[in-house]
């Protein structure tokens, strides 16, 4: 080293400059490693303005999805309407549709209206009941049949508002919009103010979005994800099931007990390969292979949940080993030299102590099958599903739908409410997501050894 | 071990529940169908004692194919179209055993051109669009490639605004309307079709209508022209990026939308449910929906699904299907009483 830098000093020509001021050569250098590190940055910031932007936009457009206008009047159920033959007969009273509720909904508004003194001339019937949602009526005979004791009597009743009613309060419809829709009138949203006024319409939290079916195109106000996150959780109950027992065990013989030969390295390199093709190549084989010739209903999470099954293997199969892999070979050459089998090397000592890495696997597996949405395309999960599914295990045969499937559903029907709907839903996958993200992370910080 | 006999047992049990009966009606198909189908849906399940049907979309064609997979549980009992069933279809499904379909007639769309409530405002005629659109226009009595870069530049009576029309891609049943009702209909009368004709090579009179009715469909391509493979929701936000735009929408959708939209006339007439229920404006199709004749009495309450989509209080003028934008059938009486006496369709004209 010396040497070198002592015969190429000699070789070059006496430099006039000093290390404290830096000549061209070096200022180039700086330059350059300036210019490297701002381009990491911008980076970065570019990164991040994108995920600020997004979150912006998601939780613009979706937290008010979360709160829905709710106008709250006595409804008086006349036996005269609801029970002609006033014998409480639940058959007859099954008969009575919700039109007939909608007529009744709406005189009990009326009568409200005027009650409190507010001005409402120029409003026609069809008007008033616009100002309340569909679902209102069909919430009241839900009531009714099963409680029939409550005809005859005058209840409080809290009707949804119309979508366009609840757009008014969320920003979403304005006076001067109002005049260009079909669906709404300036009138109406004046009659709103003053029923505001009057405190009987407020703007609370709905749980309702997180516990309601799906709603047709006409009331997006009623909309919610119970059936989604219902028939998620099926699917993810057994993707668990299949895969954790299935991944270990393929874990634990590919690792400890299979001889390296070409078979092994045949199916290793298929594994790796596996864990990358598309997610909607594995709906295809899912169509084919579970409904076509096995059989099994469409639109079920079963079907759902076994081609999650099949996507997430490789995903957690890769994991699992590495973990195994990490467990030094000490702990199993001091199992065997103690006279343990090899089946009890591994079940006593090392699958412990790969189980927290395992875990996280697992975890971040379900996560990734929790938002995918192409293969469950494929096998009829978008659909509109209105009756919530049974208790498993025979509930895992009705038809659902699943948080990502709905939130493409609902992008794509024509009312504006929908969108407020499809971002809320985001909302609500994005925070699942997290969820498991921190578990997954809190289970490798607390538990994870490192040798 | 303790999760095989787990999985062993779930799998057990699953096979069990599989052979139960289905409950609820299945339906899929056209996307245009799909809020109808969905209204009444809800609206049967709310009150009847029967279960809610699970309505799928996925297209016209794929539903016409589901239905056609054979008679058992497992295949769907409804297909809704938005274009008539064709020979194809009848024959796949004979081949699986699908012998007897029952063909229901819900109502009319209206496909209407719509551009940015902020915009200048549109009176279109076909003559119009095509000029605006098609790939060659007849100029001074030949066909020339399409030079009009505004729509000031394809009537005097139309705004000097860029030509940018996002059209329904040709997958859409929507697009077929399109393509007959107006391009053809714009092509003859704006006098190109003769000159399609005249240039034509085919061999006979029928080769010869049809290579000029080929020529009549074929866009310009210069980007002034823009097919949309995704849904309206797509158009619409393509509109709101560019709002010089006009899209090209199903009727119901502009009416859930007017706050955004302005919708342009054609003919000088506004498309609404009464200008095409009175077939005063000409972009109009019938919508249907397939019924599979095997599996009523099989699936519960399939009859009585169908009675109730087409019953006054659904599918009548006053009903919450006209309300959402289909124009309503003025024979539905007809189609009712086929319906009750469940009558299968006779074979394609």
């Amino acid at each position: 080293m010396t040497d070198i830098t002592a015969s190429q000093a000699a070789a070059m020509p006496p430099s006039t400059s000093s290390l404290l001021a830096p000549d061209a050569r070096v200022r180039r250098r700086n330059a350059a490693e300036a210019r490297f590190r701002s381009y990491g940055l911008a980076a970065i910031v570019l990164a991040l303005m994108a995920l600020v932007w997004l979150l912006f936009s998601i939780f613009g457009a979706g937290l008010p999805a979360f709160r829905q206008t709710v106008i709250q009047f006595p409804v008086t159920l006349e036996a005269g309407k609801l029970d002609k033959d006033g014998g409480r007969d639940p058959a007859a009273l099954a008969k009575v549709t919700t039109v007939t509720y909608a007529k009744v909904l709406s005189a009990s508004l009326k009568a409200a209206i005027a009650d409190k003194g507010i001005q409402a001339e120029g409003l026609t019937d069809k008007q008033i009941t616009g100002m309340f949602s569909q679902e209102a009526p069909a919430m009241l005979r839900r009531a009714v049949l099963a409680d029939p004791g409550l005809i005859g009597q005058t209840i409080t009743f809290d009707a949804y508002a119309a979508g366009r009613i609840d757009g008014y309060y969320k920003g979403r419809v304005t006076l001067e919009s109002a005049s260009r829709d079909s669906n709404v009138t300036p009138e109406q949203l004046h009659l709103a103010d003053a029923l505001k006024e009057a405190g009987m319409l407020s703007t609370p939290f709905n749980p309702g979005f997180l516990a309601m079916p799906d709603a047709s195109d006409k009331r997006p106000e009623a909309a919610g994800l119970g059936i989604a996150v219902l028939g998620s959780a099926y699917m993810m109950v057994v993707v668990l099931v299949l895969s954790l027992p299935i991944g270990v065990a393929a874990s634990i013989y590919l690792e400890e007990f299979a001889p390296k030969n070409r078979l092994t390295d045949l199916i290793e390199v298929n594994i790796a390969n596996l864990a990358a093709v598309p997610s909607i190549v594995y709906g295809i084989l899912g169509l084919a292979i579970f409904i076509n010739m096995a059989g099994l209903p469409q639109s079920a999470p079963i079907v759902g949940g076994l081609v999650l099954t099949l996507m997430t293997l490789p995903r957690i199969i890769i994991p699992t080993r590495a973990a195994l892999k990490a467990v030094p070979p000490s702990i199993r050459d001091a199992a065997l030299g103690v006279g343990a089998s090899k089946m009890q090397s591994v079940l006593h000592h090392v699958l412990p102590l790969a189980a927290p890495g395992i875990l996280t696997g697992m975890i971040i597996g379900l996560a990734q099958a929790l938002g995918e949405t192409a293969p469950l395309l494929l096998i009829g999960m978008v659909a509109f599903v209105r009756d919530f599914p049974a208790a498993p295990p025979a509930g895992l045969f009705d038809p659902a739908s699943a948080l990502p499937v709905q939130i493409y559903n609902w992008t794509q029907r024509g009312d504006p409410g929908f969108v407020e709907r499809a971002s809320g839903a985001i909302i609500v996958l994005l925070a699942f997501l997290l969820v498991m993200n921190a578990v997954a992370i809190i289970l490798r910080r607390r538990f994870e050894r490192r040798w | 071990m303790k999760f095989t006999t787990l999985t062993a047992s779930a799998l057990a049990i699953a096979a069990a529940t599989a052979a139960d009966a289905r409950d609820q009606i299945q339906i899929a198909g056209s996307s245009t169908v799909l809020p109808y189908a969905t209204i009444v849906a809800e609206a049967f399940g709310e009150n009847t004692e029967f279960a809610t049907p699970v309505v799928e979309g996925g297209g016209s064609g794929a539903g016409r194919k589901k239905l056609c997979e054979g008679v058992d549980e497992n295949t769907i009992d409804i297909a809704n179209s938005s274009s008539r069933i064709k020979q194809s279809d009848i024959d796949l499904c004979a081949a699986n055993g699908v012998k007897e379909i029952m063909e229901v007639r819900i109502g009319y769309d209206g496909i209407v051109f719509a551009s940015d409530s902020n915009g200048p405002d549109f009176a279109l005629t076909p003559a119009d669009v095509y000029n605006a659109l098609a790939g060659q226009v007849a100029k001074d009595g030949k066909l020339v490639a399409n030079p009009a870069k505004q729509w000031k530049d394809v009537s005097d009576k139309l705004a000097a605004q860029d030509i940018l029309v996002f059209v329904p891609g040709t997958k859409h049943g929507t697009r077929e309307v399109f393509d007959t009702k107006v391009l053809v209909k714009g092509c003859e009368d704006s006098g190109a079709q003769a000159l399609f004709l005249a240039a034509s090579a085919g061999a006979d009179d029928e080769a010869k209508k049809k290579d000029a009715e080929k020529s009549c469909m074929a866009l310009r391509t210069d980007g002034a022209s823009v097919d949309i493979d995704g849904d309206y929701t797509e158009t619409l936000s393509r509109i709101a990026a560019n709002k010089n735009a006009v899209g090209v929408f199903g009727l119901s959708f502009y009416e859930n939308n007017t706050d955004k939209l302005k919708v342009a006339t054609m003919d000088g007439i506004v498309p609404s449910v009464e200008t095409i229920s009175t077939g005063e404006y000409p972009v109009s199709r019938p919508l249907f929906f397939y019924v599979k004749k095997a599996h009523i009495g099989v699936v519960p309450g399939l009859k009585e699904f169908v009675q109730f989509f087409v019953s006054d209080e659904m599918a009548g003028p006053d009903g919450p299907l006209a309300d959402y934008g289909l124009v309503p059938d003025p024979d539905l009486a007809a189609t009712q009483a086929a319906v009750e006496a469940e009558a299968p369709m006779g074979p394609l004209e």
